[in-house]
């Protein structure tokens, strides 16, 4: 009974779920993810389901401490995902949400590139119908973008698997087969960088996401950027550039949720900046930075569903996500309030929080190989988190200013339960994360945690003066009813400016085709055609032809009636010379 | 409507609260120091309020810079729109 694969409960229930109707089909979506969960932890180490398939050794089940925690977290986070879309009688969109979750999972329990690349793209395709489920223009625009961009990262990953596989000839996907620093390999990161939404392929995401379904935004801020996340765990630990661009994203993350009006949109760049956090980690490539990209990477998937899930309910309930729109709304939602500053505060790595249990494991890790500048920058992240999420988001959403709205909780109490299990969860494991660290993958030697009386106050005084400077900034924070331009814009508006430049090269070329050959070239052959014959026959026949049959004769050409007889004269009377002027020399 | 709405946050005198909470709480934190010993790894990151003056500064300078890219990168929410489906 165990090592059934648990991306095969999900998927057969993506093509299942259509045989039912109403409040059976949403129950299914959430048993599934629940028998899911229990068949990982059944899981027992090893390679299993192994097969052969067009000449490669296929694994479609590789278990070990590393795919089970993302198991598990996968699969939590659906169970509270379907709970929190009890309420949606959606066919489309459970579908595809499977699909996309089983897909995931395949990436995660995947054992060779081949597997892993057939989930990946299952994944983007599925993924892109939550997206498109919204059915609104800027909905079909920002997922027939994002498509696009998972399917140049798709290619991308396959030319770096193809050259790798006709290189070494094998397909295991491990940090040792990926060692060596080679054009296959780099090709691969490269592409799984698109998925991780590292700058500058990084726009795919608060593009789209914020364009999703209410619960099709909780999904999806889920499920692409964490398993880009665990395969550079598995493939790429210690590969120094992926410090740097980890630090990169982290401050990205925050500069762009800073000038973001959208709560959507704020939340997007917010998953960008917590996903640098873990690819530095991955960089740093120790066990123990390696663990903290793992446990950030668990609590991280709850306290982001938690605030897209309050985010949904509010956009659910209002039909509104600016924050210029919003506001004083902790007056009839105070519950949903509630659980997104749990949420909130989670992300910010408040001490008894989540965050703060697993994203000091990357921290750590970066102070014990002394890497001063990737410390400093996480630190500086750690401070901006609280500012751009822990307080805009809940501020602006639920307190600022009170712009008159009375939209009341949402009516399905799912949503609550959900919300509630998820923000139960951010302190749980704030206060006990012993669970959490007994799954952690890797061996770590003289860890304590991180609950020591001067590390709790360092922590407190970063995140306190955080918000000082909240306040005393906020008037520089007053929201606009803008949008900020982000590298979207070269594929947005370049692809115009690609149009337009194309339009006018090509349709010039065009053009000018078509005066110089059609209009031009064609006109003169034509004349010519017409008018040498007549100009010959006339010129040869000068002699002997009067001068009114000379003028009936060019009429006779112009008409295209010209007399064959005289024609044929002419033509005998040309050559007879031609030959004795040549017999004659 | 005969229930009165609860707008404690709205109120002027609880903002002030608020305000006299946030910067006791910056206070406490940094007295609390006192009593604790930290040991920093890097020689300067033990020193007293670091951490303190690490949130401030790094918190200011990136309200800042995004205020500064703001000029430059904040566009009216149709700007994309603009000549879409043409």
């Amino acid at each position: 009974m165990t090592n059934v694969m648990p991306a095969a409960v999900l998927l057969a229930g993506a093509v299942l779920v259509p045989f039912f109707r109403g409040r059976t089909q949403n129950l299914i979506t959430i048993i599934l993810p629940a028998i899911a969960f229990w068949l990982v932890s059944q899981l027992e180490p090893g390679a299993h389901l192994q097969t052969h398939f067009f000449g490669y050794d296929l694994t479609l089940l590789r278990v070990d401490k590393l795919s089970k925690i993302f198991g598990y977290i996968f699969t939590l986070n659906a169970f509270a995902a379907f709970l929190y879309a009890y309420y949606l009688r959606d066919a489309r969109q459970h579908c595809a949400a499977l699909a996309y979750i089983g897909s995931a999972l395949g990436v995660v329990f995947a054992g060779d590139v081949v597997t892993l690349y057939f989930f990946w793209e299952v994944m983007a395709v599925a993924s892109t119908f939550l997206i498109l489920a919204r059915g609104t223009d800027k909905a079909m625009g920002a997922g027939f973008r994002y498509v696009l961009i998972h399917l140049f990262g798709g290619l991308l990953l396959l030319a770096g698997i193809v050259l790798h596989i006709t290189q070494t000839g094998g397909v295991e996907y491990s940090a040792a087969a990926m060692a060596e620093r080679s054009l296959a390999n780099w090709l691969m990161l490269a592409g799984i960088l698109v998925n991780a939404a590292a700058p500058p392929l990084h726009a795919w995401l608060s593009d789209s996401y914020p364009e999703a379904t209410v619960t099709g935004g909780v999904i999806l801020s889920a499920y692409t950027t964490k398993t880009a996340v665990y395969t550079l765990i598995r493939g790429y630990p210690g590969w120094e550039i992926l410090m740097v661009i980890g630090c990169m994203m982290s401050i990205y993350g925050i500069m762009y949720a800073l000038l973001e009006n959208d709560m959507r949109r704020i939340l997007a760049y917010s998953i960008i900046n917590q996903v640098g956090f873990m690819v530095c980690g991955v960089g740093i490539g120790t066990a123990m930075s390696l663990n903290g990209a793992c446990a950030h990477a668990f609590c991280h998937i709850i306290y982001k569903a938690l605030l897209w899930m309050s985010a949904g309910s509010v956009l659910y309930m209002t039909g509104k996500s600016k924050c210029t729109d919003l506001g004083g709304l902790y007056k009839t939602m105070p519950w949903t309030m509630i659980f997104g500053t749990v949420g909130a505060l989670a992300i910010s790595s408040v001490p008894f929080t989540s965050g703060f249990t697993s994203k000091s494991l990357i921290i750590e890790g970066a102070v014990h190989e002394h890497i001063t500048w990737a410390w400093l920058i996480l630190e500086i992240a750690s401070a901006g988190v609280f500012l751009h999420a822990g307080i805009k988001f809940p501020y602006f959403v639920f307190f600022a200013k009170d712009k008159g709205l009375r939209p009341g909780e949402p009516p399905h109490k799912t949503m609550l339960w959900s919300m509630g299990f998820m923000a139960f969860l951010c302190i749980f494991l704030g206060v006990y994360p012993d669970p959490l660290y007994a799954i952690l993958p890797y061996e770590m030697h003289d860890f304590h945690g991180f609950y020591t009386f001067p590390g709790v106050i360092k922590q407190f005084q970063l995140l306190i003066f955080s918000a000082l400077v909240f306040f005393l900034f906020l008037k520089l924070l007053k929201r606009t009813d803008t949008i900020a331009l982000d590298t979207d814009w070269f594929w947005r508006k370049g692809s115009r400016a690609f149009a337009w430049v194309m339009d006018k090269s090509l349709n010039g070329v065009n053009t000018v085709a078509d005066k110089a050959i059609a209009q031009g070239l064609a006109g003169v052959v034509n004349r010519f055609c017409v008018d040498a014959p007549r100009r010959l026959v006339v010129g040869f026949l000068y002699p002997v032809l009067p001068q009114g049959r000379r003028e009936r004769m060019n009429r006779a050409f112009r008409a295209g009636v010209s007399p064959v007889g005289l024609s044929v004269a002419s033509a005998t009377l040309f050559l007879l010379i031609f030959m004795i002027y040549t017999l004659s020399r | 409507m005969s229930k009165k709405e609860f707008d404690w946050f709205d109120r002027p005198e609880n903002i002030r609260k608020l305000w006299i909470f946030l910067w006791g709480a910056c206070g406490l934190t940094v007295v609390l120091q006192f009593f604790s010993h930290p040991h920093g790894h890097f020689g300067w990151d033990d020193w007293f309020g670091f951490s303190a003056a690490l949130g401030f500064v790094s918190c200011a300078v990136l309200i800042l810079a995004a205020k500064v890219m703001g000029f430059v990168l904040k566009r009216k929410t149709d700007y994309y729109d603009k000549g879409a489906d043409r």
